[in-house]
């Protein structure tokens, strides 16, 4: 006894975990562990070790290894432990191997036989440890050795080994779903269990079974609604309410179920209508769960066939969430909207501004479910402000993963509902500088082909203004070292199309500007290549006008540099602009014509027009061209034309060692391979490169290549101006509005003007509290405000608004009241029965600090005292903390906490502070005890606050 | 189905670690790492759920509570209702006051091995398997019964200790 410390564990568990809560540094830690890492070691392999010391070791080294080092060199003693007959030494093994061993570990194979056995074991306790197991250890090999046992256990006489059973199926059936396939009539029967606990259970596999193939159970809606409805009339037993409301989680999960059988599905659904309608009728929206509830109502109904009444029933429910000022809440009714507006695109206006707080709102979660909503609810009349909000709000974030989802969609809405292509261009540019790396690089592409296609054939003078408007933005912004690799590539493009085309800036200050990123960029070869490309363009460009070219020094130096590249690519593009420098005006006019990037390219791929040439060699006495795979062996390095970057040095010589030989046969047969279109010349023999033409000037095959990018085959037009003015899917829910309100006018005058009122009553005190920009916001992204009430008043179906929301209002102020009248004091109870917005609110006043006058002792007393008991009067303490026996203790604890809530019902912290405590009251001296105890371990390295310490739950 | 279950405290230091499809030591410590990062960053008075597709793939979100000085997280997909979730944390941490009886960091600390046996009568496989809170604390005090009596057949009253955990 002398060794143990308090929590009944040894005095070295306890050091050990005080050194690791004192140590400073992670290197201290470590260190710590190691330590221990090496005498568990030692000990584990003394082979004199006591079961019960080998329990305690087997826990540490779980310990271990919850703190990030490798334990594996004891698993194996964990495995042995399973073996053990002592139930709590065989938990404990079990415990340990299911968090060491992953279930294709070796050592599983180990501790099969094991869980057969237990699995047959009379005591049910035993059972269930070995089902916990299963869950987690037996892999699809593994599953037909205990199978059978498991379905008998289906029909064990304890409801706890049913439950795990049918979750351990549950597993099986996630693992290897054909392993139980002949089973599924054992689910549903488990269903109709006695026992609740079996019942909710069985919902986890059939709600995965379900989803896998719906219309197999069709049948079971009845019955399923049919729990539904008994559970919500309270027929089973009381203990499974929570928070006063009857098995909430069995009716979330049924209510999932729902709403995927009677997706899609009208007679499905009109089974459902009934007692969706009740439950929503009836949810209680002050408690979370209650709340957890509506929600997953609001879900089902957005996924039934649409019934008007239930539709307006879950709007109303989005209102009620959307109106809290709790962020749970909000986030909920963001969600629920999202949804919904896929029926129902009418909705959104109604919150429009709500949706607006919450885009501002400082909750990051908050933000992005809301900025999901718009994504959603994107047309071509928002676009403009959606991206907007979007880029801003991408610039302003830093987690990687996010912003190129960000970016993404906004390229995503962009592409699809852009105004204009001058917006488009800007909107690209501004995604490109922020998260340029972080994008498809088709999107560079597509890009690239917007600036050369322009607006289309009809208005050649919006094009070029548009290049040049391109050209001065990027010049404008080029100088920036910290601009991503694609888009300095789409800038280098345009830069080399139309830099000079408007005349307006001389090639030697494009070029100047071009051999500048060549050199920023020293160490990214496309980029390079893109740079010396468009020089090549500039160049022959001046050529091919008559003006007298001279090769900046820089730029000479640049070509020298990559004449010697390591890159081949490199090489070659240096070699053409070099030569193409030497040649006279009419060559380089054929070998670069202006602004030909849109034009299309006749690639002859039998390449006839050598024909002749082939004819000539064969008369002359040359072997006829044999097909590459019909001369083995043969290397045929030596025809080989350095060719374009990545692309095409893809089809070229292939260096890599122990190629498969699968894709060098599939390279061999390109169309050009075909027998019948076969060219029979030796010199040509590298005919994977056939795709393009094999150029007559050796650098015209640079015009190809830069072309080739620019063939976008997979990439959909779906910007410019053809898909502006063609019609998009929901043009705005608000002329669909509007042509409501011309049908319903007529008929709803009066009514309308009425309904009218209550709403601006409604928007009128919004009005006042926002600010201009937002209703402006509002507008654009809704349509406008105005439209919106005008919308309100028409749709008939509103009556019951009026109604709800004086009500709403009234218990909104009413829970904003007493935030405010109380928010200083802390939550008494930690449980936080009520609203979880409120838990944070004043954590500054110590609760420990107002129970010590209950202990009689001076806040340094106990400490001490307790630090003696901890260590040499510890059976002093032992005998007090086993006074209070678990029993009793829960006992007492049930009556507390069901008293809190049925005082506090709603708040759960309005109470006094002191209510729990005085209910708590023969807790308290051994919680302080405790305290103090906890406090002196030094579990948390900071001793200044004495908060850290007061009770999880007191 | 839930992905996992984390407490830690307000140092970044795993007091429970539960992974419900296996993943490694390495990546359990990542993932602590940026989790525990995500929730620093997190601001006062807000949602109390995060979404978590950068550490754990598309749809992953987590939940988070902070009970004293320890962070309750709990990892899941889009099959589960987030507001549900932060219920069941609620039923977890529940059950944990009736079993310790005034639960606070060092309980957690010490018996962790109590704290799986807890959790593993509510969430098994990453499935909800009850949320009936007598029936939890019943299942768990007939195992420790049954422990304490086996211990005491073995080993006499030498580990009576702090009720026999």
């Amino acid at each position: 006894m002398g060794s143990q410390g308090g929590f009944g564990k040894s005095k070295e568990f306890l050091d050990l975990i005080k050194s690791i809560g004192e140590s400073r540094s992670k290197a201290e830690e470590d260190r710590i562990v190691l330590r221990e890492i090496e005498s568990l070691k030692a000990r584990l392999g003394d082979p004199n070790t006591s079961k019960f010391k080998l329990k305690e070791y087997i826990i540490r080294l779980v310990y271990v290894e919850m703190l990030g080092h490798d334990a594996s060199f004891g698993y194996i003693h964990a495995v042995k432990m399973t073996h053990d007959e002592n139930l709590h030494l065989k938990r404990t093994g079990y415990l340990a191997v299911t968090l060491f061993l992953n279930e294709d570990h070796d050592l599983i194979i180990l501790i099969v036989n094991t869980i057969q056995k237990d699995l047959k074991s009379d005591n049910y306790l035993v059972v269930c440890a070995a089902l916990n197991a299963v869950c987690r250890l037996i892999n699809e090999e593994t599953i037909p050795a205990v199978l059978p046992r498991v379905v008998e256990l289906l029909g064990h006489q304890k409801e706890a080994v049913r439950k795990k059973a049918v979750m351990a199926l549950h597993r099986f059936h996630r693992r290897a779903p054909g392993s139980v396939s002949h089973l599924i009539a054992n689910f549903r029967k488990r269903l109709c269990d006695n026992d609740p606990g079996v019942m909710g259970a069985t919902l986890c596999p059939l709600f995965d079974l379900i989803m896998a193939d719906v219309d197999s159970f069709k049948d079971m809606v009845v019955s399923l609604v049919n729990i539904l409805k008994q559970v919500t009339e309270r027929r089973l037993p009381k203990n499974y309410d929570y928070h006063q409301m009857p098995a909430p989680f069995i009716q979330i999960k049924l209510l999932k179920i729902l709403a995927v059988l009677g997706s899609g599905d009208k007679k499905a659904s009109e089974q459902i209508y009934t007692i969706l309608g009740d439950i929503m009728k009836k949810s209680d929206s002050t408690t979370n769960i209650g709340n957890a509830i509506l929600y997953e109502c609001i879900c089902c109904v957005s996924s039934l066939h649409p019934n008007p009444k239930l539709l307006e029933a879950a709007a109303d429910g989005i209102s009620k969430f959307l109106k809290r000022d709790s962020h749970n809440l909000r986030y909920l009714g963001v969600g629920a909207l999202s949804r919904l507006i896929k029926i129902s695109p009418e909705i959104a206006e109604q919150h429009q501004l709500a949706v607006i707080y919450c885009l501002e709102d400082p909750d990051d979660t908050l933000k992005r479910k809301t900025f999901e909503l718009l994504y959603k609810m994107t047309n071509s009349s928002n676009v403009e402000v959606i991206v907007d909000r979007m880029i801003d709000y991408m610039i302003s974030i830093n987690d990687g993963h996010y912003k190129t989802e960000i970016a993404s969609r906004c390229i995503e809405v962009a592409e699809q509902y852009a105004p204009s292509n001058q917006w488009f261009i800007q909107t690209m540019n501004k995604v490109f500088e922020h998260a340029g790396d972080l994008v498809n690089s088709k999107v560079a592409h597509s890009l690239m082909r917007l600036i050369a296609e322009g607006f289309g054939e009809d208005d050649a003078a919006a094009d070029s203004q548009l290049r040049s408007s391109a050209v001065e933005s990027y010049l404008h912004i080029m100088g920036d070292p910290k601009l991503p690799s694609a888009f300095i590539q789409v800038i280098c493009w345009v830069l080399g199309e139309y830099g000079t085309a408007d005349g307006k800036h001389s090639a030697t200050y494009i070029t100047g500007k071009l051999c500048d990123v060549a050199e920023a960029h020293a160490i990214d070869d496309i980029v390079k290549a893109y740079a010396v490309t468009a020089l090549m363009k500039i160049y022959s460009f001046e050529i091919a006008a008559g003006r007298k070219v001279d090769i900046l020094p820089e730029c000479q130096s640049l070509i020298e540099e990559m004449l010697a590249s390591n890159s081949t690519d490199l090489q070659q593009r240096a070699y053409e602009l070099q030569d193409i420098t030497g040649l006279d005006a009419h060559a380089v006019k054929n070998i670069m014509p202006k602004d030909s990037a849109c034009e299309d390219f006749e690639i002859d791929k039998n390449l006839s027009f050598l024909d002749d040439y082939i004819r000539r060699a064969l008369e002359n006495g040359a072997q006829p061209y044999i097909p590459e795979n019909g001369r083995l062996g043969m290397s045929d390095v030596t025809h080989f034309t350095s060719q374009e970057n990545h692309e095409s040095s893809f089809h070229a010589l292939r260096f890599e060692a122990y190629e498969r030989p699968k894709p060098a046969v599939a390279l061999n047969i390109p169309p050009a391979l075909d027998p019948s279109t076969e060219v029979p010349v030796p010199e040509l023999s590298y005919l994977a490169d056939i795709q393009q033409p094999i150029p007559p000037v050796p650098s015209a095959s640079n015009i190809g290549s830069s072309e080739l990018k620019l063939r976008l085959d997979g990439i959909q037009k779906k910007w410019g101006r053809p898909t502006y003015s063609s019609p998009v899917p929901s043009t705005s829910s608000t002329d669909i509005i509007k042509n409501q309100n011309k049908a319903n006018q007529p008929i709803s005058v009066g009514s309308s003007n009425a309904k009218a009122s209550t709403v601006s009553y409604d928007s009128r005190k919004q009005v006042q509290e926002i600010s201009p920009e937002k209703q402006k916001l509002a507008a654009s992204l809704f349509g406008g405000a105005s439209k919106s009430d005008g919308k309100q008043s028409s749709s008939s179906s509103k009556v019951s608004k009026p109604l709800h929301r004086p009500a709403e209002k009234s218990r909104s102020v009413t829970t904003f009241d007493t935030t405010i009248v109380k928010p200083s004091q802390p939550p008494p109870d930690l449980l936080d029965l009520g609203e979880p917005s409120f838990t944070n609110t004043a954590p500054s006043v110590d609760p420990f600090k107002q129970l010590e006058g209950l202990l009689d002792l001076t806040p340094e007393k106990p400490a001490s005292n307790a630090f003696r008991a901890g260590t040499t009067d510890a059976p002093n303490l032992m005998s007090l903390f086993t006074d209070m026996s678990l029993n009793v203790q829960g006992d007492s604890l049930v009556n507390s906490i069901s008293n809190m809530i049925d005082k506090n019902g709603l708040g759960g912290n309005t109470g006094a502070p002191s209510t729990p405590q005085t209910n708590k009251g023969p807790n308290l001296k051994a919680a302080l005890e405790k305290d103090a105890f906890v406090r002196h371990m030094g579990v948390m390295p900071s001793g200044q606050d004495p908060n850290l310490f007061k009770d999880l739950l007191s | 189905m839930i992905r996992g279950v984390i407490v830690m405290n307000g140092q970044g230091k795993p007091r429970l670690v539960k992974f419900y499809e296996f993943e490694p030591v390495e990546k359990q410590q990542e993932a602590i790492r940026s989790i525990y990062r995500i929730l620093c960053s997190r601001v006062e008075n807000v949602s109390n759920f995060v979404k978590a597709d950068s550490i754990f793939g598309k749809d992953v979100r987590l939940v988070y509570k902070t009970y004293a000085t320890l962070y309750f997280v709990f990892i899941f997909d889009k099959s589960e209702n987030e507001l549900a979730m932060l219920d069941l944390m609620q039923v977890f941490v529940e059950m944990m006051d009736r079993c310790f009886s005034n639960v606070c960091e060092l309980d957690v600390v010490f018996h962790f091995n109590k704290m799986h046996t807890i959790l593993d009568e509510i969430i098994l496989g990453g499935q909800v398997l009850d949320t009936n809170s007598s029936e939890i604390v019943k299942a768990v005090e007939e195992i420790l019964k049954l422990q304490r009596n086996s211990n005491s057949i073995t080993l006499g009253s030498s580990t009576s200790g702090w009720q026999g955990r």
